[in-house]
């Protein structure tokens, strides 16, 4: 186990995987409840937090930053709902405001009084999770990388958190009007939330600097939300989404001597570029193919429909029959050949000389829109 | 006084000022528009996503070379936009979420081509990491040149198609129906922000270009009512804020220039939202104390006159003392308004027995009609924020 | 360039809108006659603000043509006047009540044209017909629902249009503003306009409108009020939602 411990690349990969679990797991809550860019604006105020702490304390990591972070995250969001009730601006627009002016003096502050400690702020932005081994602590006699160590920490309490309050984050989510009638106070949840955010960001800014760690709040959740519709589906694929990245961007970092930490980040994307485009049901070609198997049944139904309004009615004579289906329908000859053709196939309509004619089924397909007052489509939701 | 004529006859000087009035007035304008279609974070996206293309631009050009570098961070800018706009239209992610991935993959990967250009360490490598936090200093004399015809194409743009741009920012929808291009709009204010993010990289920086873009629009809108001035004013806080961060990083002891402007420009947004008239919080705070007295003082009007009817005259002269009681509180202030107004008047009495006070002849029309009045005001008030 | 039904205020014919598995509007016929005041409603859900979109050509439709006055939408742009829900905007916008008015004119000044003084002229009389001349110079977020519906109501008039389309224009809106626009509305049906409106009061159209229609996903049944407003016909629009308050009297219900 010491073994395990000891090697580099072990620690990197293990750390960069609990940033992207711990960031998954939050995150996923976070996107569903549209927070991405509050988050965005979080991981960067948080270096306001970084500076302060350490020149109150000294301390460039552990506790004391961790509960700074959260502490500077909560600002950050009091701030921005502060400013956005004041109705003078967009909600948007308070986010774009505070975020920057928090960065901006932390900058400023690590500028002028931090020349030459290694926290500036480049190294806060991007990180370098290659030098995760540098700081050692020792436990239970066995020597762990610092930055690994707290990453576990605030892994496992967000992992308790999500856990714990699993039900409750679960209807602040998705109904906060039921969420608060019941008596939970969807706010605080939301403190919560956010606040673990940020610790989670501090703990992360050390291996991966705190803009990767948005990557792995906003992108495995949006991979996974993309791939299914359950819950804590979403949840476990986003967290393996993101232990994948961790190892394949390491691996490819290493290749390619790049960073690795922005490595990890870039997979996290290629994966879901890959549920965009490839997710069996909310991918980009399942979709296509939906689609057109819907065009196609939406015409059909069309000409049934059209067939039905007209039959056994004087004018049905001129009114089904092939020719007229340019004109009624806006169809080209060509696709008026096709919609009758596989209808023909598929059993709607029969043909008589120049005249269409519905069939049962045709007839039953047509009733389906026909009737809107007995639990027709106007009767579910939707417009 | 010496000190800023010095610092205004120095080159660099000039030259960084000169750079930071062009890239406030643009960010001002185009911001105007980002801000009011509800496009602020569009700004901050597309910052984070020129990274890799300022990598690229570097490694493609073998060096310093301004143009390529912000070829590059707009390839990659509009690039970013389009996966976001991908993203929303065709996937269920909402549009934070899409930011959100466009901003950090994109940033992610101008971080891995950040490190591959510092692995071959040229010498110009370290030039790229001034485009971090932006470094003011660094600005050359060739390169106003670009960043001046960036800025009067902005300016043109906005100029020409000005009914078209309010129109299609009021009301996309209604624009539509009238036969505007509303599509077409959108892709040309897109295109423009991402110019605008691009031109202040140097200056401002990756991270924090969306606050220029941001910040003088909301600050300028504080101040009118009117869209013209909005912008010219944006744009003229952009330039100052710009101005007033720029010269303090560039006199030297190693401070980065985005967050000085950023937090010039802050100073500015505070001041508007607190201070500006009719819409600045204070003066709303102050509306909202006196129309709460002017309507206490009417509700005083009121019950004297109520009082009045009961004890049968009209110059029933009321107690100040039972009026205290009455509402709780000193109305001595409130007397004093409606005596001003020419509403009640003092009424002598033995000084042991009180201040007594009597309702004017027009207090009592004044009197009749405070329910009425006060049904109006509240109508008046309520559409108001 | 084939005309069709030139004699119509509005010919609809069999548009459908169907993305996704639910079709919004399936088939739907209609066929407005010139210089009435005409009525659509239905449950929520049942399209209409999607018809009139679909009209106005703001979505395009999976099948079907809109003809105005016997063609094409976008041939008639001049002759039609648009007025959205007032909710679909941001009303924090920093222009005043009359110049919102005069964006009704921007579609016919081309690229480069300034509005001037006729078209300010023309914006003030259009608010002067809803009542707002005093409020021209008021900043739009000073304006009650009724206000701003108003304005959106002047923002069409201007165009001088013969057909006007409003989407929901009474919903919300204090009785003063519902009065003003009726009155408009009625002043526009007497001088040979016409007028659709997506209405969303059920009650009030037998007093208000003289020609409707009901829409549920598909058109149930159009023409003269009285004709169509029967019990009938609204149980097969809204099937069992509708509580037939006015059941006594209605042609063809018990009682």
């Amino acid at each position: 186990m010491s073994a395990l411990l000891t090697s580099i690349p072990f620690a990197i990969v293990a750390t960069g995987a609990l940033v992207g679990v711990a960031g998954s797991l939050l995150g996923t809550f976070l996107i569903l409840r549209g927070d991405a860019m509050l988050t965005d604006a979080i991981s960067h105020s948080i270096l306001f937090g970084i500076v302060i702490v350490w020149m109150l304390t000294g301390q460039t990591s552990g506790p004391v930053q961790i509960v700074g972070a959260a502490l500077t995250g909560l600002l950050t969001v009091v701030a921005t709902e502060a400013l956005t009730r004041t109705r003078r601006m967009a909600g948007d627009a308070a986010i774009g405001l505070v975020f920057p002016a928090l960065f901006s003096v932390g900058v400023l502050l690590l500028n002028v009084y931090a020349r030459d400690v290694h926290i500036d702020a480049h190294t806060v932005l991007l990180g370098e999770i290659g030098f995760v081994w540098l700081d050692v602590v020792t436990v239970l006699g066995v020597q762990v990388p610092d930055a690994l160590l707290w990453m576990a920490v605030v892994a496992l309490v967000d992992l308790t958190f999500v856990v714990v309050a699993y039900k409750e984050l679960k209807l602040a989510t998705f109904d906060a009007g039921l969420a608060a009638a019941l008596g939970f106070t969807p706010a605080v949840l939301s403190y919560l939330l956010l606040g673990l955010t940020s610790a989670t960001a501090v703990a992360a800014f050390d291996a991966v600097g705190v803009v990767l760690f948005l990557a792995f709040v906003v992108v495995p959740p949006s991979a996974a939300y993309l791939l299914t519709d359950r819950l804590w589906r979403i949840l476990a694929y986003a967290s393996g989404i993101a232990v994948a990245s961790s190892v394949i961007g390491y691996l490819l970092a290493v290749a390619w001597d790049v960073s690795i930490g922005g490595m990890m980040a870039v997979v996290t994307g290629a994966f879901l570029a890959a549920a965009f485009l490839l997710g069996p049901r909310y991918g980009l070609v399942a979709q296509e193919l939906r689609r057109r198997g819907q065009r196609e049944a939406n015409e059909n139904r069309a000409l049934a429909v059209h067939l039905h309004h007209h039959e056994g009615t004087p004018e049905a004579g001129e009114e089904n029959v092939l020719s007229a289906l340019h004109g009624h329908l806006s169809w080209r000859d060509a696709k008026a050949r096709e919609v009758v053709a596989r209808s023909l196939d598929a059993g709607l309509i029969e043909r008589h000389g120049e005249r269409l004619i519905l069939t049962e089924k045709g007839r039953a397909s047509a009733r389906e829109i026909l009737e809107p007052g007995r639990g027709g489509p106007a009767t579910e939701a939707g417009r | 006084m010496d000190a800023i004529v010095t610092l205004l006859g120095d080159y660099t000087l000039r030259t960084v000022a000169l750079g930071a009035i062009l890239l406030g007035v643009t960010s001002g304008a185009l911001g105007s528009f980002a801000v009011l279609r509800k496009q602020s974070l569009l700004g901050d996206t597309l910052s984070h996503a020129a990274l890799p293309g300022i990598a690229l631009g570097f490694l493609v050009a073998g060096g310093r070379s301004l143009s390529a570098v912000l070829a590059g961070a707009l390839a990659t800018g509009v690039l970013a936009a389009l996966t976001m706009l991908l993203l929303v239209r065709r996937s269920r992610l909402k549009t934070d979420a899409s930011l959100g991935v466009a901003l950090s993959v994109y940033f992610a990967a101008g971080v891995v081509l950040l490190s591959f250009v510092q692995g071959r360490a040229g010498a110009g490598q370290a030039g790229l990491e001034t485009f971090l936090f932006g470094q003011a200093a660094a600005i050359l004399r060739s390169d106003l040149w670009i960043m001046a015809a960036v800025t009067a194409l902005s300016v043109a743009l906005v100029v020409a198609g000005w009914k078209e741009l309010k129109a299609a920012t009021f009301d996309p929808v209604f624009a539509a129906s009238l036969g505007l291009p509303t599509a077409f709009l959108d892709a040309v204010m897109t295109a423009m922000i991402a110019l605008a993010v691009v031109l202040g990289l140097q200056m401002v920086g990756v991270v924090l270009m969306s606050a220029m873009i941001v910040a003088p629009a909301v600050a300028a809108r504080q101040w009118t009512e009117r869209l013209g001035t909005m912008v010219v004013l944006a744009s003229t806080f952009g330039a100052v804020g710009g101005v007033i961060g720029a010269l303090i990083s560039a006199t030297g002891r190693g401070l980065a220039t985005g967050p000085l402007i950023v937090l010039s420009l802050t100073v500015i947004v505070a001041v508007s939202l607190a201070f500006a008239p009719n819409r600045g919080l204070v003066a709303a705070a102050v509306r909202r104390a006196r129309s709460g007295r002017a309507l206490r003082a009417r509700q005083v009007l009121a019950t004297m006159d109520r009082l009045a009817r009961e004890h049968g005259h009209p110059d029933y002269a009321t107690e100040q003392g039972m009026l205290d009681t009455y509402f709780g509180t000193s109305t001595a202030g409130l007397l004093r308004d409606l005596e001003e107004r020419g509403w009640v008047r003092r009424v002598e009495h033995r000084p042991e027995e009180g201040v007594h006070w009597a309702l004017s002849e027009a207090g009592a029309v004044e009197a009749s009609r405070v329910p009425t009045d006060a049904g109006r005001d509240a109508g008046r008030h309520a559409g108001r924020r | 360039m084939s005309v069709h039904e030139p004699d119509l205020a509005v010919h609809v014919e069999d548009l459908t809108v169907a993305y996704h598995a639910k079709p919004v509007l399936w088939d739907v016929d209609l066929d407005v006659p010139p210089g009435v005041m005409a009525a659509i409603v239905g449950p929520n859900g049942a399209g209409k603000s999607t018809l009139l979109k679909a009209i106005l050509g703001l979505i395009r439709p999976t099948a079907g043509h809109v003809y105005l006055f016997g063609r094409p939408y976008a041939e008639q742009r001049h002759r039609v006047g648009y007025v959205p829900q007032r909710t679909s905007v941001d009303w924090d916008f920093p222009t005043t009540v009359a110049d919102v008015v005069e964006m009704g004119l921007y579609g016919r000044l081309g690229w480069l044209r300034r509005p001037g003084r006729t078209e300010r002229a023309r914006a003030l009389s259009a608010l002067e017909q809803v009542g707002m001349s005093d409020y021209r110079d008021r900043q739009i977020a000073q304006l009650s629902g009724g206000q701003q519906q108003r304005t959106f109501l002047a923002r069409a008039l201007v165009q001088d249009a013969d057909v006007y389309f409003l989407d929901e224009p009474m919903a919300g809106v204090d009785a003063t503003s519902e009065r003003a626009i009726l009155e408009v509305l009625r002043e526009l049906r007497d001088r040979g306009k016409t007028v659709v409106v997506v209405h969303h009061d059920l009650q009030t159209v037998r007093t208000t409108f003289d020609w409707m229609m009901l829409l549920n996903v598909r058109a149930v049944a159009q023409g003269p009020v009285e004709e169509v407003y029967t019990a009938q016909n609204l149980h097969a629009t809204y099937g069992g939602q509708v509580a037939l308050l006015e059941g006594a009297g209605l042609p063809g219900a018990p009682g």
